[in-house]
């Protein structure tokens, strides 16, 4: 049984990890033939290739741009709202959760062709048109109930008298926001934020319509998976799955470093 | 706390962002054209119930493949040591972080007509068979993709079963298999839920894995209202109308899904 079961786990992982290592081995592959899978000796010249793209490195820095600008509008809009919704009655807070949850629920297709109107809609109305400012609107928007949904258990764990008692001895409540829930709720600030820059990171399908024809990386991505053959993207796998794997040690160390149970988390993004 | 006025800004933004998109939706899906009332859009989804129907098998054969594939790795998985729980789960999830695209590129990769399993096979002396560009590969492209949103949520359930109920009921005198299919099965449910739920519904509406792995003749729902917004089939009406009855559609099962969920639930509590 316990052979069995082990077999088992290695026929699993083989299955979730021999494309991707077949993906890294081919990065190094020299050929220029047609073929995605003819070995043809050890070179790293779809690196070179890849580092002289400026269409690339563009997309990368758009890609980089939306993110971080969506993270952080969607963290204080979505700490905010959180503390609102939180305060509500029971009837308004069950309607604006249902609606906050809509953009978790729908098919992204359908998220992203109701935004794709909406600009387009308004791109007519006050001109210009769909790029980089409907991208940021557009991932705000598919992050913000993710922010919201990590932070409001926190909100739910905080002992409620603990507002006031900071604000009977003395504090305003602005202050007592900021030196007592704020603290109190943090970490689900920080998971939410993380959630949002890796959402955004890795959207393809609501960027696809929501771009006009401005390259997000995954937008590059796709364009480069349409051509027949691009080895260029085996370079780029390899290199995002290294940057991966740094990132996670790294988070892994610090946090056995700190020997807090924040591991939790950041384990479920 | 009497910050309700905190929400304001997101109560605009909600208002903009998601109730105006969706209500545009909906009327682009009943006008035509020149913007005048019409069912003719919604008639027209009905010639492409084949693709609708295409769709929902595909994802409920997908479903089914990762449920019977998940469920025994999340078992195995809960009942190792926990070091190694985290671990194993970690590596669950490592591939979610590579982009889909191109994880899905790597399947076509290997499927192609003269891509490495073809080699390996003719390296072996057998026939080569033709994989790429059929339902198959379509739906082992959904299974890859969407197999670690059924895997965790079954794992976190199956690691919360209480271990004394397990005992209770082999004290009971139940074997193995009675455990399972009548303990441990029944308080796992709501994982099943939401696992065939987080699988489902992307693997439904996906446009981008039957392009790249199905070619041209497995058309899906999202292939088909890609091709009303941003192809060649351009019309935006037809195109709500699609997105209206896919919405409308995930919204019945996932309905029909909690159902099931609040009874499991209700019979998990009896059994306790």
């Amino acid at each position: 049984m316990k052979a069995l079961s082990r077999v088992y786990l290695f026929l699993i992982f083989l299955f979730l990890y021999a494309p991707i290592a077949v993906l890294i081995v081919f990065s190094f592959n020299a050929s220029t033939t047609m073929s995605r899978s003819v070995w043809s000796g050890f070179s790293f010249r779809w690196y070179s290739i890849l580092f002289q793209d400026q269409m690339l490195l563009d997309a990368l820095r758009n890609t980089m741009l939306i993110a971080a600008t969506a993270a952080i509008v969607s963290t204080v809009l979505g700490t905010a709202a959180a503390i609102g919704i939180f305060g509500m009655k029971k009837w308004t807070k069950r309607v604006v959760m249902n609606v906050t949850n809509l953009p978790m629920v729908n098919p992204d297709i359908v998220t992203g062709v109701s935004l794709m109107l909406l600009f387009t809609f308004a791109a007519r109305i006050l001109g210009g048109s769909l790029g980089m400012f409907s991208l940021v609107l557009a991932h705000i928007t598919f992050c913000l109930p993710y922010v919201i949904l990590s932070i409001l258990p926190k909100l739910g764990q905080m002992n409620p008298n603990l507002f006031e008692a900071a604000q009977d001895l003395g504090c305003n409540p602005l202050s007592a926001f900021f030196r007592v829930v704020l603290p109190e709720i943090f970490p689900g600030i920080v998971t939410g934020m993380i959630m949002a820059f890796t959402l955004s990171i890795d959207d393809f399908v609501i960027s696809y319509f929501t771009s006009g024809t401005t390259q997000t990386l995954p937008i590059f991505i796709y364009s480069m998976t349409r051509k027949r053959v691009s080895p260029e993207i085996n370079a780029l796998s390899t290199l995002l799955f290294g940057t991966i794997i740094v990132l996670l040690l790294l988070i892994n160390l610090r946090n056995s470093k700190d020997k807090k149970p924040s591991r939790a988390p950041q384990m479920e993004v | 706390m009497k910050a309700k006025s905190a929400s304001f800004p997101y109560l605009v933004w909600m208002a903009v962002f998601i109730i105006v998109p969706t209500a545009l939706v909906v009327i682009f899906a009943f006008t035509d054209r020149s913007g005048k009332f019409t069912l003719m859009n919604l008639e027209e989804v009905g010639q492409y119930s084949n693709v609708f129907l295409r769709s929902i098998w595909l994802g409920a054969i997908a479903t089914a493949v990762c449920l019977i594939l998940g469920y025994p790795l999340a078992y195995l998985i809960a009942k190792t040591r926990a070091r190694q729980q985290n671990v194993l789960i970690l590596l669950v999830m490592l591939p979610m972080w590579m982009n889909f695209l191109l994880r899905t590129y790597a399947w076509m990769t290997l499927l192609e007509d003269s891509g490495l399993i073809n080699r390996a096979l003719e390296g072996l002396g057998l026939p080569a068979m033709h994989m790429i560009n059929t339902q198959g590969a379509v739906v082992l492209g959904m299974v890859y993709n969407y197999i670690p949103y059924m895997i965790l949520p079954l794992y976190s359930i199956l690691t919360k079963i209480d271990g004394s109920v397990i005992e209770a009921a082999e004290d009971l005198g139940a074997n193995a298999r009675t455990v399972f299919f009548r303990v441990t099965m029944p308080m796992s449910m709501p994982g099943i839920i939401s696992g065939v739920t987080m699988v489902f519904v992307p693997a439904v509406s996906t446009f981008i894995i039957s392009k790249m792995l199905g070619g041209g003749g497995n058309l899906l729902v999202g292939d088909l209202i890609d091709m009303q917004f941003l192809g060649s089939a351009y019309n935006p009406n037809l195109g709500s109308a699609i997105s209206l009855v896919l919405m409308v559609l995930i919204l019945i099962c996932m309905g029909i899904m909690n159902q099931f969920d609040e009874n499991g639930a209700m019979e998990g509590g009896v059994m306790v």
